[in-house]
């Protein structure tokens, strides 16, 4: 069964705000994981995380995190997936200031 | 306090404009981010989870009001209006934009502050003991011979690329409260046979994914050999630490796998080399910095004012007995303001407390407050009939919680909320905890306890010297607590044990109660504190506190 | 080929034959005897991330080496300052890490001298 590949998104922060964004279909960058790129496969996974490495002009650290697909698109799998969609737990910081971003 | 001379204020300026210009090409395409991250790392600048993080060195602990309020001014200008106090005692901004780092570091430079060497594989902030130059059970005050080795150790060009990170830590008391033994170096003042200062020197020591206390290298080293000793045990590391593998790098490696003997033979022999290069000016630089340090002018009034307010607030005495300390003036005290008021985030304060703050030191503490690495702000000099004015203008700006010492006085890291090598949250458990024992009103009663709190196994949080410390760790992608009991972070330091498996974090809390009954059943008097208590039954019966008696059912 | 490096910017490295050749964790007691018998040693630096190299030439200088030392390798234009006030005289390096980190980058950092910390605390040799 591990051949069963979990669906991706290339992830990474932000070059001058230093906050996160996903990849998105056009190949450019998001603040919502709802609108991020959906890989399905490994190797369009690496390909497209290769692109994304070579984007440094615009982001830092990119990498593949898992997601699932909800409702409105991606959401993210791993808890600390889940605090970089929204920010910390100690104040209303981060991407949760603004109104759209899923809670 | 010391002051920049023309030397310093160039250094810092010209590193500013080094900086400006590196952030420049790094935005214009110029260096790539392989090449730029070293460079901002020499400038404390990291990369974290949701933004940038500067971290501001405060050497050994201590700032001027001017400093205070420079630090909420960026803090408002620059972030989001706070600041984080850390471990070791530096600042945490949390949400710096890259453009603007310079900038920030320029309004640093206006207060004689950077963020130089507050990462990377270097000499770090060197810390100190928090109530230096006014505690009452001090040989002398440490802080003279900090700087002289923060200025030493700044830029020292054989030491900006060790095998991995070191710090020194420095006291001039026989309470060690600068955890000297878990520290890369730790310099514990003694008196020599006839009377004169020197150190006892501790090397080792450290926290993280090995926990070890450090091991006395000279039990007593004359305070004229200072820089060319410990010169001398930097560039033995420099040319034996292990750099094949980041996790055996630390000095407190290469001393177990070369032995102390050793150590000190190559450091006894590498000393004589060294000290001949200093040739005295050092002993004249000391001199020169021991002037910066005058003992405060010391008012004599009378403190009747402070018996009155003790009769007459209740509210004020308890804080009196939780938060100030003996300070070596009779007329004075110590005070200890708690960053750790229900339902804050251990050692964060917002710009207006750091100006309340900032405003109090000036008036009432001979312009002097330091950072504890218990993340708390101390005003080390404020003569007692100032005392109840004090508490009521901190009470205006929720800074006057009477914890200090006590259950909820935490040590917590920034965690996962914050933290991009967390493998799990601090900061809502040390809330949680906080908000349970205000529930149950036993802070008091229990007393004297440290509970720390760390996010991974690095233990910024210091939870292996706690009584109780707390790791959080990532199981199968879920939050999951590990308890340690008996660590100590005094002269007596001990390294606490593993009580046994994790909790989740939704039942973190509760293990945490079932502890402090434990203690509360089984302490001989009020005055056991849960760490004799622990010392004199053992870990057992904390066990079955938290597990069970083993025949019941197994981790609730 | 290779670029030496000092003060006064690039130039192309000569015949190099009187070198002594050592790695950054050759033990400096080894030469001891022999240190007034050598013209000139070369230090190598596998990794910028490796800073042996910086205190290997210092323990030469103070063991009293009074030839050319040079650094060769892996060294970034940041690190020009640290091995100059460590002891060295030059730094070598490749021709591709001299296109990579050119010459005016060098030469930003040909005022060692300024703003070290160490000329406050030590007496300068005479
Ligand atoms: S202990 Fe871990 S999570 Fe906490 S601040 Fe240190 S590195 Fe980050």
């Amino acid at each position: 069964m591990s051949a069963v590949f979990k669906p991706k998104a290339v992830t990474a922060n932000d070059l001058l705000e230093g906050d996160a964004v996903w990849l998105n279909v056009a190949g450019g960058w998001t603040r919502d994981i709802r609108k991020a790129a959906i890989i399905e496969d490994e190797a369009k996974g690496q390909s497209l995380l290769a692109a994304a490495l070579q984007q440094e002009d615009v982001v830092v650290d990119a990498y593949l995190a898992e997601i699932r697909i909800g409702e409105d698109g991606p959401e993210p799998v791993h808890f600390r997936e889940v605090f970089r969609t929204r920010g910390p737990s100690n104040y209303r910081h981060g991407k949760q200031e603004a109104d759209n971003v899923p809670l | 306090m010391y002051r920049y001379n023309d030397f310093d204020h160039g250094f810092v300026r010209e590193r500013v404009r080094q900086f400006r210009s590196q952030v420049q090409a790094r935005i214009d395409g110029v260096i790539s981010e392989d090449e730029f991250k070293p460079l901002r790392l020499m400038n404390g600048l990291y990369l974290q989870l949701h933004a940038y993080m500067l971290r501001v060195a405060i050497p050994y602990g201590t700032l001027s009001s001017a400093q205070m309020r420079a630090l909420a001014m960026i803090s408002q200008r620059w972030d989001k209006g706070y600041g984080h106090f850390t471990t070791r005692q530096n600042i945490q901004y949390n949400w710096p934009k890259l453009r603007d780092v310079p900038d920030i570091l320029s309004d640093l430079a206006d207060v004689e502050m950077h963020a130089i060497q507050t990462s990377g594989n270097t000499i770090r902030n060197i810390t100190a003991d928090h109530f230096a130059g006014a505690a009452r059970d001090e040989i002398a005050d440490p802080r003279p011979y900090a700087e002289l080795i923060r200025q030493w150790s700044t830029d020292h060009p054989e030491f900006q690329f060790l095998p991995r990170k070191f710090k020194i830590a420095v006291t001039g008391s026989s309470d060690d409260r600068a955890v000297t033994r878990a520290h890369d170096i730790g310099l514990r003042m003694a008196r020599g046979q006839d009377g004169d200062i020197g150190f006892e020197v501790i090397v080792g020591g450290g926290l993280g994914r090995t926990p070890v206390i450090g091991e006395v290298l000279r039990e007593f080293l004359p305070v004229q050999d200072l820089l060319p000793y410990i010169e001398a045990i930097v560039s033995v590391y420099n040319m034996l630490g292990r750099r094949d593998n980041k996790y055996k790098a630390r000095i407190k490696i290469t001393v177990r796998e070369n032995g102390i003997d050793k150590i000190r033979e190559l450091v006894e022999a590498e000393f004589i080399l060294r000290r001949a290069s200093f040739g005295g000016a050092d002993q004249e630089l000391l001199a020169r910095i021991k002037t910066a340090f005058p003992a405060p002018d010391f008012i004599d009034a009378p403190i009747a004012n402070f018996k009155t307010a003790l009769a007459a607030n209740d509210d004020f005495a308890t804080w009196v007995e939780t938060n100030l300390s003996p300070h070596k003036n009779p007329d004075y005290a110590i005070v200890t303001i708690s960053l750790k008021t229900l339902g804050a985030t251990p050692g964060d304060a917002t710009d207006t407390q750091m100006q309340v703050m900032a405003n109090l030191a000036e008036q009432f503490s001979h312009d002097e407050l330091r950072v504890s690495h218990e993340q708390n702000i101390i005003l080390p000099h404020v003569h007692k009939s100032h005392l109840a004015e004090i508490y009521a203008r901190l009470a205006d700006v929720q800074l006057a919680a009477a914890n200090v010492g006590l259950a909820s006085d935490f040590i917590a890291c920034p965690g996962m909320d914050y933290c991009t090598l967390a493998t799990a949250r601090s900061i809502p458990i040390a809330q949680e905890i906080a908000a349970r024992i205000d529930e149950l009103k036993i802070e008091r009663d229990v007393g004297l306890l440290k509970i720390k709190i760390s996010g991974c196994i690095n233990a910024c949080g210091h939870h292996h010297l706690a009584h109780i410390g707390i790791l959080g760790l990532d199981r199968a992608g879920v939050e999951n607590y590990q308890i340690t009991l008996g660590g100590d972070a005094t002269q007596n330091a001990e390294i606490g044990k593993r009580a046994g498996p994790g909790f989740p974090a939704d039942e973190i809390v509760s293990a945490i109660e079932r502890l402090l009954e434990a203690y509360l059943a089984q302490r001989t008097s009020r005055t056991e504190t849960f760490l004799e208590t622990y010392r004199r039954i053992g870990i057992e019966p904390f066990k079955i506190a938290l597990y069970g008696d083993g025949k019941a059912n197994h981790a609730a | 080929m290779s670029i030496i490096v000092t003060d006064s910017g690039f130039a192309p490295a000569g015949a190099d034959s009187h070198f002594l050749d050592i790695d950054a964790g050759h033990p400096p007691t080894d030469l001891a005897d022999e240190l007034n018998n050598i013209e000139a040693i070369r230090i190598e630096f596998a990794s910028f991330a490796d800073g042996r190299g910086f205190t290997l030439a210092r323990q030469l200088r103070l063991m009293g080496f009074g030839g050319r030392l040079r650094a060769r390798g892996q060294i970034m234009c940041e690190q020009y300052a640290m091995a100059r006030r460590a002891g060295f005289d030059e730094v070598e390096i490749s021709d591709a890490d001299a296109v990579r980190q050119p010459q005016e980058n060098w030469l930003a950092r040909a005022n060692w001298a300024a703003h070290d910390y160490q000329s406050q605390l030590r007496r300068p040799s005479s």
